[in-house]
């Protein structure tokens, strides 16, 4: 069972993972589930999406400029590491949070380690889908006494 | 020099704890080989052939006595009493123990040290020109810039996880001395006409399995913009470039796919949003950094002191050190000295302990405590007044460093090769001692003059054997090793990658193989050509039909 940590702390994780175009989506949607969906079903259902429950997930290679116009109502961007290796996760974080103004939850899913938690705060992630393995009290650890570059990172635009 | 603020020392105190935390995980259990590996190569450990392997950075390659006493210290008690500087100016110990890194790294800190992304799929240590700062030719000092780019890309949160290795150059004189278009961003110093200071910029050089010479993507960068720029090309690497094959994962092959047009467009795309932003370097960045590498003060000296002018007169061997290892400072009454570290009989690049406690000792006597590593893989004393020059020689004698064949055929670049490192398919340190035993005539190496030969044990070309003039790379056929020879490669500013003379050879053919190409050299030379200079002139054809009898 994977640990949900937003915002410092472990939490319940209250959203629906939805990884393709599953039947009775809008009716789901409609019952008030909190539905988290690929870029391609989000970008498709997005007219009739109800703002608050609604949210998206992003591969490492998703384009971020579909997004962009919705970004101050989406609630929920997570950020699929297929692998912790694969830092490209790192770069969306960044433009989502310092360029595009992005002020909601900010996940990291999937491959996310204790060892990368700081950095991943760092990059603007607030919350963390930890793979299940991993232990949530280091988890927590992590994030409030991880290292990090003293070089500020700018608040790019 | 740089000197430690707080945050900096608090950064490898951190690091050190850090990993000896990840290392405790891993020793126990908790942290899987799999999810360990990254961690430990971020911070120098490779896990070798006979033994772990630790690569120490020494940012652009300048280090204090102090350090490199602290150097010699951890090669006696962690290691077997020495340690090989490398092509990129770093240090590695060979046989260090795993569960030992964390103890080294501490030890390290102590003298504001670390070996943070020596390895791993990050930014690596930033190199530059051994000469910086008393080069006769240096347009400005290039060093605050590699400190601020060093700072930066430390622990530079979006750009720990690259598709491949990233390695940054800087040169500051008229004359390349950092291969900068090897690198995969290399910048280059100019002044713009009115007086502004910036870099011409390089992307996507590099020897490895697919050797390229660096092009040109910006002809001037003013500095304020070294880092916005900097990011805008990581960022567009990180996002675009490949990870499906870590043989195309440099930022290289992405270059070549977009073509330099496609990819300097997307770079100009990035860079176009932090341009003038928040992210520039201020002025006063700039004056901080420069005062900690303001210019060393130095005594009066004259050029022509008596005592060095006769001991010229007098020594022979004194002349020849001098000749070769002795360069123009910009000071006057002053010199550079390069100490060598290709002594023949000892693996390129090696130093013991005790030669690291001497150059310590010689650097604080003659050198204002100041060594540089050279990616030439010698050591370089920067700042030594002419009338000290016969006692350094002396001292540097007494410690085997006094060899008078810098830039000489036996002052060979060479990896550490089949017998220590795991991805060689060959053997390169053997090779080069025949090499060097084969050609240790002074009198011939001098008439020779300058030649440059390079030598690599694998297609990952540590030992840039693509820029040699004469370039020899150790191949892997049905389990023997053999070994491909190139000539005409060449660094600096007219960069050129060397070329494949033919079918490989056993190792025992190779002394024979190099003699045969210089004797070409010096039956077809003119009056004062240097060997490339011929190689270039001639082509190839006439040395081929010397090496394989006209059988190729």
């Amino acid at each position: 069972m994977s640990t949900l940590i937003r915002h410092g702390t472990v939490a319940d994780d209250d959203w629906q993972w939805i990884e393709g175009d599953v039947t009775q989506l809008v009716e789901r949607m409609e019952a008030g589930e909190r539905l988290v969906l690929p870029l391609a079903v989000w970008l498709a259902h997005r007219l009739r999406r109800d703002p608050p429950r609604v949210g998206v997930w992003l591969g490492p290679d998703d384009p971020l400029e579909a997004l962009l116009p919705w970004l101050a109502d989406i609630p929920l961007v997570a950020i699929r590491f297929p692998l912790f290796t694969d830092g490209r996760g790192y770069s969306l974080a960044r433009l989502l949070r310092c360029r595009y103004g992005y002020t909601g939850e900010l996940r990291a899913v999937s491959d996310v380690l204790v060892d990368q938690l700081a950095v991943m705060a760092q990059c603007g992630f607030d919350s963390f889908g930890l793979r299940a393995d991993q232990p949530p009290a280091e988890a927590l650890a992590a994030l409030v006494g991880g290292l990090r570059s003293p070089w500020p990172v700018i608040a790019m635009p | 020099m740089y000197r430690y603020k707080q945050a900096d020392q608090r950064l490898v105190e951190d690091r050190v704890a850090q990993f000896r935390d990840q290392m405790t995980r891993f020793l126990d259990g908790r942290l899987g080989e799999h999810e360990f590996r990254p961690l430990r190569l971020q911070n120098g450990l490779y896990v070798q052939r006979h033994a772990p392997m630790l690569r120490v950075a020494i940012p652009y390659g300048t280090l204090a006595a102090y350090q490199l006493r602290k150097l010699a210290d951890i090669a006696r008690r962690f290691d077997r009493g020495y340690g090989h500087f490398t092509t990129r100016s770093n240090i590695q110990f060979n046989w260090v123990r795993l569960e030992e890194a964390p103890d080294i790294l501490a030890e390290l800190a102590t003298v504001q040290m670390h070996a943070i992304q020596t390895s791993g799929n990050c930014i690596r240590n930033i190199t530059t020109d051994p000469f910086a700062a008393v080069a006769a030719d240096e347009l400005f000092d290039p060093r605050p810039y590699c400190e601020i780019v060093r700072q930066w890309s430390t622990l530079a949160p979006e750009f720990l996880f690259l598709p491949r290795k990233f390695k940054i150059a800087f040169a500051g004189g008229a004359e390349d001395r950092a291969a900068v278009r090897f690198h995969d961003i290399g910048a280059f110093a100019r002044v713009a006409d009115d007086g502004r200071i910036g870099f011409e910029i390089f992307v996507g050089g590099g020897l490895g399995r697919t050797p390229m010479v660096g092009r040109t993507i910006r002809d001037f960068l003013p500095r304020e913009e070294l880092l916005n720029y900097f990011e805008a090309i990581l960022r567009v690497y990180n996002r675009h470039g490949r990870r499906d094959n870590k043989y195309k994962a440099r930022i290289k092959i992405l270059v070549k796919d977009l073509t330099l047009e496609g990819f300097s467009r997307e770079v100009e795309e990035e860079w176009a949003w932090t341009r003038g932003g928040p992210g520039c370097i201020s002025d006063a960045t700039f004056r901080e950094m420069e005062a900690f590498f303001a210019r060393h003060d130095y005594a009066p000296a004259a050029a022509d002191d008596p005592g060095y002018l006769a001991a010229l007169a007098g020594s022979r061997a004194f002349a020849r050190w001098v000749e070769r290892n002795v360069s123009a400072h910009r000071e006057l009454g002053y010199a550079v000295v390069t100490l060598s570290l290709k002594k023949t009989g000892v693996p390129p690049g090696d130093a013991t302990a005790e030669q690291m406690d001497g150059v310590a000792e010689l650097a604080e006597r003659f050198s204002a405590g100041e060594i540089r590593v050279s990616h030439e893989q010698n050591l370089v004393l920067p700042h030594v007044a002419r009338r000290d020059l016969p006692a350094l020689w002396e001292g540097a004698r007494a410690l085997g460093m006094a060899t008078p064949n810098i830039g000489l055929l036996t002052d060979l670049v060479c990896c550490p090769g089949g017998d220590f490192c795991s991805l060689a398919n060959a053997r390169s340190i053997p090779v080069a001692a025949a090499i060097q035993q084969r050609f240790d005539d002074l009198d011939y190496l001098f008439d020779l003059g300058p030649l440059e030969l390079n030598m690599s044990g694998c297609v990952n070309a540590c030992g840039h054997h693509h820029i040699g003039h004469i370039g020899i790379l150790g191949v892997d056929k049905n389990n023997e090793e053999w070994y491909q020879v190139t000539l005409g490669g060449r660094e600096g500013s007219q960069a050129v990658l060397g070329r494949v003379i033919g079918p490989s050879f056993a190792a025992g053919e190779i002394p024979d193989v190099i003699a045969d190409l210089l004797e070409v050299y010096v039956d077809e030379r003119h009056e004062g050509e240097i060997f490339i200079d011929t190689v270039e002139r001639l082509g190839l054809d006439a040395f081929k039909a010397r090496v394989y009898g006209g059988a190729v």
